[in-house]
């Protein structure tokens, strides 16, 4: 059962809250709509094997507990690039793995991959630049397992820095993928 | 900032009115012509909304190549030729005396209710070199104002005048997660800023119709995606006409209309393609793995300039659209781009990096000579003015500091900058046509 989706995972949690009398596990306030997934406390329902279980935060990032057992983590979702380059750096293999795991099990996940560039040089080449980077992302994904079908590339380039300023200090935070989730 | 939060609103003209941009000059001619802007008589009613001196008397002053009296110095107060004593003027080393009158018309509120008779007067000669008498409505004042500097200055430097134009610019303001983003016009002085189009997500690449009726722009309204839109000046309407898979960018009206260059990735790479706005059919221009981008068209329509990767570094191209033949321009520098050329179609103005800083620089296609134009770091986005001789461009404040916009003449001599208060102003296009034009009587 590799394909599990968030609705049966909720549906699987929300019957585990009725059998245990409404024994609330501690959730952190959302400020949203989207479903909040919590790791399933224990069971008293019939024991089902424990399950990957994917879930996407306000902000478009996404929670995963990959063995259904470690206990979720939240993917780091901005990777960095050095200037004027759109390689993947090998620091952030293990993080996209994960990412591709996350798309991987639940294929109802959406992931919009945003490419940004630093300030210098031209706008609209630093939009090619930016989909460059977003692209090798992908790359990255659809070659761990991810569809491709659920992957979208936009391109910002400098539009959208994530700091603003002058400087290799504002530069290096701003050439970036970030990804973000919806469904 | 991750919401995909959409707000976009159009305003109607002159609803909104921010803070305008503010002209200085940072380097004149040394042999500034010495002129006298003489307050303009008011014959009858008067005309309180804008005082018509002090518009062309900061017209002249900002183009650099003129000195104006202040009106505290002046002996006399001429308006015309009859009145003038020469010797007043010549004791002030005064070169020519712009002067004239201003009327109201019967019809206060008809688009004839201002009328305005001025005369350039040659004061070595004893001369009236030009006059005119020019009318409009009372909402036009400013126009009839730029409408005299033009003619004066084409008179006295044989360039003509574009102190009637207009500026397209974009502005950003706002912290990170919370930037709105704007689509401004503005006089080519700096005044009349009118925001056509607000939006929390990007706009870019605003560029003029050569009729200066339309403005295409890049957007990302829709969902945080990139379209490429057409905006109806008059109506003020707005529609998309490109939006693809991936880059919908860098939009580039042909100099007959009929056209619209552009940038598409669909997916893949950005190649350079032209729509035709009657058919609506796409051609594909250029074709290569790596970028190809910021379409330029020369002046007779039969190529475009752009910029790509495909060398490894960015460098101009340029393709013939007959046969898809192409041909690189740039070899000096590793970084070439943004390229658009010269009414003359004789040189390309570009973005050039020259020990990592980048620069304004001008290419003489004929001579191969290149001359950087600017001392300003960061520069991009250069637009150059309908008469060929000077160009705008953003650059920044100061390292790290807010974008703003400066201007060069082509010949590097005159240099500006024209501040803002409002965030970041980027992105400047030069309106090919006057904001409005007068027939004179």
């Amino acid at each position: 059962m590799r394909n599990v989706t968030a609705r049966s995972l909720l549906l699987l949690v929300a019957a585990s809250l009725l059998i245990a009398g409404c024994q609330a596990p501690t959730q952190e306030p959302e400020p949203t709509s989207e479903p909040v997934v919590q790791p399933a406390p224990e069971p008293t329902a019939p024991p089902t094997p424990p399950e990957p279980s994917v879930s996407i935060t306000s902000g478009g990032d996404v929670r995963v507990d990959l063995t259904g057992t470690s206990g979720e983590e939240l993917l780091n979702g901005t990777f960095y690039f050095d200037f004027d380059q759109a390689i993947v750096k090998r620091s952030g293999f293990q993080m996209l793995n994960k990412h591709a795991s996350a798309l991987n099990i639940d294929r109802s996940l959406k992931l919009r991959l945003e490419g940004h560039a630093d300030e210098r040089g031209t706008r609209e080449y630093n939009i090619a630049l930016g989909e460059r980077r977003a692209n090798a992302v992908r790359s990255y994904l659809v070659a761990r397992g991810a569809s491709r079908s659920q992957i979208e590339v936009i391109s910002y380039g400098e539009e959208k820095p994530a700091v603003l300023g002058g400087g290799e200090t504002s530069w290096s935070q701003n050439r970036r993928v970030e990804l973000n989730y919806r469904r | 900032m991750k919401r995909f939060v959409l707000y976009l609103a159009l305003l109607s003209a002159g609803q909104l009115v921010f803070a305008e941009l503010r002209i200085e000059v940072t380097e004149g001619v040394d042999n500034a012509v010495r002129v006298a802007v003489v307050p303009f008589a008011i014959r009858g009613r008067s005309v309180p909304e804008t005082n018509i001196r002090d518009v062309v008397d900061a017209d002249l002053t900002l183009s650099g190549r003129f000195e104006t009296l202040p009106i505290g110095q002046m002996l006399s107060l001429p308006s015309s030729g009859d009145d003038v004593f020469q010797r007043d003027w010549q004791l002030l080393k005064v070169e020519y005396l712009i002067m004239g009158n201003v009327s109201l018309a019967e019809d206060t509120l008809g688009d004839k209710a201002v009328v305005v008779t001025f005369e350039l007067y040659n004061v070595f000669r004893g001369v009236v070199e030009a006059t005119q008498t020019i009318s409009g409505s009372r909402e036009d004042v400013r126009d009839l104002a730029h409408h005299i500097s033009d003619v004066v200055f084409e008179e006295l430097t044989g360039i003509r005048g574009v102190f009637a134009t207009q500026i397209l610019y974009v502005t950003a303001s706002g912290p990170v997660g919370d930037r709105r983003f704007r689509l401004n016009v503005a006089d080519a002085d700096g005044y009349r800023v009118q925001t056509l189009l607000e939006s929390r997500e990007p706009i870019m690449s605003g560029t003029w119709s050569p009729t200066g009726d339309e403005i295409a722009y890049v957007s990302f309204e829709d969902d945080g995606r990139p379209g490429i839109y057409v905006l109806d000046i008059g109506t003020r309407r707005s529609k998309r006409v490109a939006q693809f898979e991936g880059i919908n960018g860098a939009p580039a009206f042909s100099p007959d209309g009929r056209q619209l260059a552009m940038v598409l990735s669909r997916g893949d790479n950005p190649d350079i393609y032209i729509l035709n706005r009657e058919t609506n059919r796409l051609r594909r221009v250029t074709r290569h793995y790596l970028t190809d981008t910021e379409p330029s068209w020369t002046p007779d329509g039969r190529y475009i300039v752009f910029t790509s990767d495909r060398g490894g570094k960015p460098q101009i191209y340029q393709v013939a659209l007959d046969d898809l033949s192409l041909e690189r321009l740039t070899f000096e520098g590793d970084y070439n781009a943004r390229a658009s050329m010269l009414p003359g179609g004789q040189s390309i103005v570009m973005v050039h990096r020259r020990n990592d800083v980048f620069h304004i620089a001008l290419l003489d296609l004929i001579r191969g000579r290149l001359m950087v134009l600017t001392e300003t770091e960061l520069d991009e986005s250069p637009s150059v003015a309908p008469n060929g001789s000077m160009l705008i461009y953003a650059t920044q404040e100061r390292a790290g500091g807010p974008g703003i916009l400066a201007a060069v003449s082509i010949d590097g001599g005159v240099k500006f900058r024209l501040p803002s208060s409002e965030g970041d102003v980027r992105e400047p296009a030069w309106s090919p046509v006057k904001r409005k034009t007068f027939v004179p009587r």
